[in-house]
């Protein structure tokens, strides 16, 4: 590999130009020179060469112990020119990475996407947004055919990033593959302990929520994995009560039973699916109180359904400048 | 002119004679100022790594000729342990980031030519080349 030639007539005409005005607009074209050698990949010791030469040049009879001066700075600059040489090259590296998990978070966002149902009798807000690149966190719904149920999964993994991603994929697929996904919460999740349990490393928790809703007779029956608890919003007495729900995280043990429970839902009435990425929500260092999450919620769940699940993540946002800690899951569910 | 020396490295001194003689085989070659500090640089690094890791090793100069270049291969031997996984270390910010220096790839950025053969318990040979412009 051949470098490209430092411009040494230009770095001579601008050195002469500066002894003889010492002025700002020369210093500012060194300036231009600088940026124009570090494109090239132009090391340190190049250009301190060059300035030994011409140094010569312009004082034949300069004296020898500036000269030898100058070599020992050269010496000096040597090991900078490396480091700045492996930063290159690891600064491409980096681009080459972080265009494959580009690629990686689109393709995500293609397999894990689902529709969020339109359906009478239960309006449905959803939003899911990564921290990072790509979400541990996966919404799914699932409307089937003539039936009037409606089934909502909601899952976080332990951990951020691409490690969490992959392992959420494998639960959309195992979802997807179940005989009947209208089938009971319980009977659900258990199927997919086993998936989980079987494939994937044993450092790796998954809490899942997986809900299915009859419109019929307006009942939310679900089951939890160790699932972040949501809210209960009662219209009739006007306040909020956590949704209690035990049952152990997927993965952890093969054979585990889930309870089923039971919700009925009167007009007015709203349930508030997430994950710990809303409540762990962080102010500096500390975690914002339950009750201001609730505060939140309740300022906008009067919009429609996904106007106000947005409206809760823009506040978040904001409130963490932008800079989400976790991935951040919401889920309203309106009667 | 003698077209092959050596120098043994066994102390951290040993490291500063190595570099002299290779600074002053380079400058009868006919290297530029840039070149020499960069072949200084690359025997250093062969030449602490042999003191640091083998306990004990060589650095071999030999003039070398090609058509119509001339060049210095440096080649460091020793009988130390060996590299376990010669590509990791020659991944860039791999032997850097604890500051020990301009580690291998280092070498080979400074040089024209690099090849490594080590295996472990069996010591390594690094073949360096650099051509005179």
């Amino acid at each position: 590999m051949e470098p490209y030639k430092l411009d040494f007539e230009n770095y001579r005409k601008l050195l002469m130009k500066y002894i003889e005005s010492e002025d700002e607009s020369t210093l500012y074209q060194a300036e231009q020179f600088t940026r124009t050698s570090m494109q090239q990949h132009i090391s340190p010791e190049e250009i301190i060469n060059v300035h030994i030469q011409i140094l010569k040049e312009i004082y034949p009879d300069m004296p020898h112990e500036i000269d030898a001066s100058m070599k020992f700075l050269l010496e000096t600059m040597i090991s900078y020119g490396l480091a700045y040489q492996e930063f290159q090259s690891l600064r491409e590296k980096q681009v080459e990475l972080e265009s494959e998990i580009a690629v990686a978070a689109s393709m995500q966002q293609t397999l894990l996407s689902t529709t969020i149902p339109k359906v009478q009798g239960l309006e449905i807000g959803a939003v899911s947004v990564p921290a990072h690149r790509m979400n541990g966190d996966y919404i799914h719904f699932v409307t089937g055919g003539e039936s009037s149920n409606i089934g909502i999964a909601i899952a976080d993994v332990i951990g951020k990033g691409i490690p969490a991603a992959l392992a959420m994929s494998m639960i959309k697929y195992s979802l997807d593959s179940f005989p009947d996904a209208m089938c009971s919460p319980s009977e659900t999740l258990e199927s997919l302990n086993r998936v989980v349990e079987r494939n994937v490393d044993s450092s790796m928790f998954i809490t899942m929520l997986y809900g299915l809703y009859n419109r019929e007779i307006s009942t939310l029956y679900f089951s939890s994995a160790g699932h972040e608890p949501g809210f209960y919003y009662s219209a009739a007495r006007k306040e909020f009560v956590e949704i209690q729900a035990k049952g152990l995280v997927l993965g952890v043990s093969p054979q585990v039973k889930y309870e089923e429970y039971e919700l009925k839902l009167s007009d007015g009435d709203m349930v508030v699916l997430l994950t710990d990425g809303v409540t762990e929500c962080r102010l500096g260092d500390n975690f914002i109180e339950t009750d201001e999450v609730l505060k939140v919620i309740e300022k906008y769940m009067h919009l429609p359904a996904q106007e106000a699940v947005d409206s809760v993540y823009r506040h978040f946002e904001r409130l963490q400048e932008f800079q989400l800690r976790d991935d951040f899951t919401l889920i309203f569910l309106k009667k | 002119m003698i077209t092959k020396s050596s120098v043994h490295i066994k102390k951290e001194w040993d490291i500063v004679g190595a570099r002299q003689m290779g600074r002053e085989l380079a400058k009868d070659l006919g290297f530029g100022t840039v070149d020499q500090a960069r072949i200084t640089t690359a025997i250093s690094e062969l030449a602490r790594n042999i003191y640091l890791y083998a306990g004990s090793g060589q650095i071999m100069f030999e003039i070398v000729e090609d058509l119509n270049k001339k060049g210095l291969k440096i080649i460091a031997v020793d009988k130390g342990p060996g590299i376990q996984d010669v590509s990791k270390v020659m991944e860039d910010g791999f032997s850097t980031s604890g500051g020990l220096g301009a580690g291998l790839p280092g070498v080979k950025r400074l040089m024209d030519y690099f090849d490594i053969d080590s295996a472990p318990d069996k010591g390594t040979v690094i073949t360096t080349i650099k051509w005179v412009r």
